[in-house]
């Protein structure tokens, strides 16, 4: 893995003849967690689907870049809200799905390291199927860890979940994914201010920087500073959308 | 419980086949009651047993070589836009035809025997088969298509790992369509021209009047059907599970 770089978007966005987002500039620090807020339709999954290199349905003016000039889009771990766990596969052969799809030796010792880290040791054989929705993300986040990736884009990854489970799921991925340049869109202020080392919000005329609190991600859901600052995002975003 | 829900059913229409032939009273070789139909099946069980032998082969490898045709003509339509193109109006085309006006053909070209009716079976179900499994390639979910791009899969890879088992079930649901046409195939190829079967003892007997024997022939023929259609129900449960 090459260490994680600094990503910058720079450009605007336009669906047909009408602008999606006025030209504007995301930079997302590298080895930190960048959270991305905005009201739904403003084009925060059209950001990460960019970044990711994949179709989006918008026309894209601008670049993306890494810090040190390599390809970006080669270097993404991709989680979408939807766990797109395969049925018929287990838990371990969806960890490895990577691995597979590219026709490499799979690095077992790897995953199961992974699958015990996420405590997932006695559902190896599983199929989703047979697994709680919580237990299913988990699989997903270990199967983005496997892919070994410096940049990691999460889109709504943890929406679907009850608020233990979620409270769970972010201290889990954040200390997974400590040293990478992560992108989190999300709609949840207080995941942003749990997570975010650097937190923005997105509308219509652009990106504003939010202040993010003191302590070190993740941060303790009943920390003051941090329910501060999940009450002082929301108020942003309503005010956004008035 | 579902034996027991079968057999209320069976007994149902059995009563009311009867109440029919005594209530109009009609001659046994126009509507032959139950009682006389399982008695002749009885007595002619050997030779209904032998024709039945002959039809279920013919739908057995139908079902077969349509479904091996039918999936890789759906595996090339589904990996190239240019077969897409060339073939599939032409395969749109030769649905609109009445597979039925094809019999007599298949007779001059393939003969009394065996494969002119293969080729009836395989006809009636090559194109069920093959557009059920390829909407089932074109309709994976997108998200899973995503992700797999951002592993890098290449475009085999994709298909064989990701977009074929997801079409597994529109697979299964084709291929029991397929199970109940193809004995209707392989029938009509032997009322164009045979000398086996259980449609040319259906037509034999029917020509001979003798139409407790027709009779005999039809239901054993559904009976076939409905064996058919729970075996390969059995046989594609297993993939036959959605993938949301
Ligand atoms: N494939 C597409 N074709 C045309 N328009 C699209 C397509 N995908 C998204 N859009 C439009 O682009 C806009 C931005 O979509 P996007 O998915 O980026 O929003 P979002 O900020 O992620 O919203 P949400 O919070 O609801 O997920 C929306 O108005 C949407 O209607
Ligand atoms: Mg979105």
């Amino acid at each position: 893995m090459t260490p994680a770089p600094d990503l910058t978007v720079r450009g605007s966005a336009a669906i047909g003849d009408a602008l999606l987002f006025a030209p504007l500039t995301l930079t997302l620090a590298a080895g930190r967690w960048t959270c991305l807020l905005g009201g739904s339709g403003v084009g925060k999954t059209t950001i990460l689907r960019l970044i990711a290199g994949l179709d989006t349905g918008a026309e894209f003016t601008g670049q993306i870049r890494a810090s040190d000039g390599q390809s970006v889009r080669e270097r993404v771990a991709y989680m979408a809200q939807d766990d797109l766990l395969l049925p018929r596969a287990t838990v371990a052969q969806n960890v490895l799905l990577g691995a597979r799809l590219r026709g490499e030796k799979p690095d077992l010792r790897r995953c199961d390291q992974l699958i015990e880290r996420m405590r997932l040791q006695d559902h190896m054989a599983k199929k989703p199927g047979e697994l709680s929705g919580g237990q299913r993300q988990r699989v997903a986040l270990a199967r983005t860890l496997m892919e070994d990736r410096p940049i990691v884009l999460l889109d709504e990854p943890f929406s679907a979940l009850d608020a233990r489970t979620r409270a769970d799921m972010q201290d889990l991925a954040a200390e997974a994914l400590q040293d990478r340049t992560v992108l989190l869109v999300t709609h949840d202020p207080g995941e942003a201010a749990r997570l975010g080392q650097s937190i923005v919000v997105m509308t219509q005329n652009g990106i504003t920087p939010c202040q993010p609190p003191h302590a070190t991600a993740p941060r303790k859901v009943d920390d003051l500073e941090t329910l501060e600052t999940q009450g002082a995002l929301l108020r942003l975003l309503r005010e956004e959308a008035a | 419980m579902k034996l027991l829900s079968g057999l209320a059913a069976t007994l149902f229409a059995l009563a009311i086949w009867q109440a029919i032939v005594s209530a109009t009273g009609l001659p046994k070789f126009i509507l032959p009651g139950p009682a006389l139909v399982a008695e002749t099946w009885w007595q002619n069980r050997w030779i209904i047993a032998e024709h039945t032998w002959v039809t279920a082969v013919e739908v057995i490898i139908g079902l077969a070589c349509g479904t091996v045709l039918g999936v890789v003509t759906a595996l090339q339509l589904a990996n190239s836009r240019a077969a897409r193109v060339l073939v599939q109006p032409m395969l749109v085309f030769t649905q609109a035809l009445p597979v039925f006006a094809l019999a007599p053909l298949l007779t001059l070209w393939l003969g009394y025997g065996l494969w002119s009716k293969v080729a009836m079976a395989v006809l009636i179900i090559y194109f069920p088969i093959t557009s059920s499994f390829f909407d089932g390639l074109m309709r994976t979910p997108p998200g899973y298509l995503d992700l797999a791009r951002t592993m890098q899969a290449s475009r085999r890879a994709m298909l064989w790992h990701i977009r074929i088992p997801a079409a597994l079930p529109s697979l299964a649901s084709g291929m029991r369509l397929a199970a109940v046409y193809a004995p209707i195939g392989a029938v009509i190829g032997e009322w164009v021209g045979s000398s086996q079967g259980l449609g040319y003892l259906m037509l034999l007997a029917n020509g001979r009047a003798k139409t407790d024997l027709m009779f005999a022939a039809m239901l054993t023929l559904g009976v076939f059907s409905i064996l058919l259609d729970m075996v390969v129900r059995r046989a594609t449960a297993g993939i036959a599970g959605e993938m949301r």
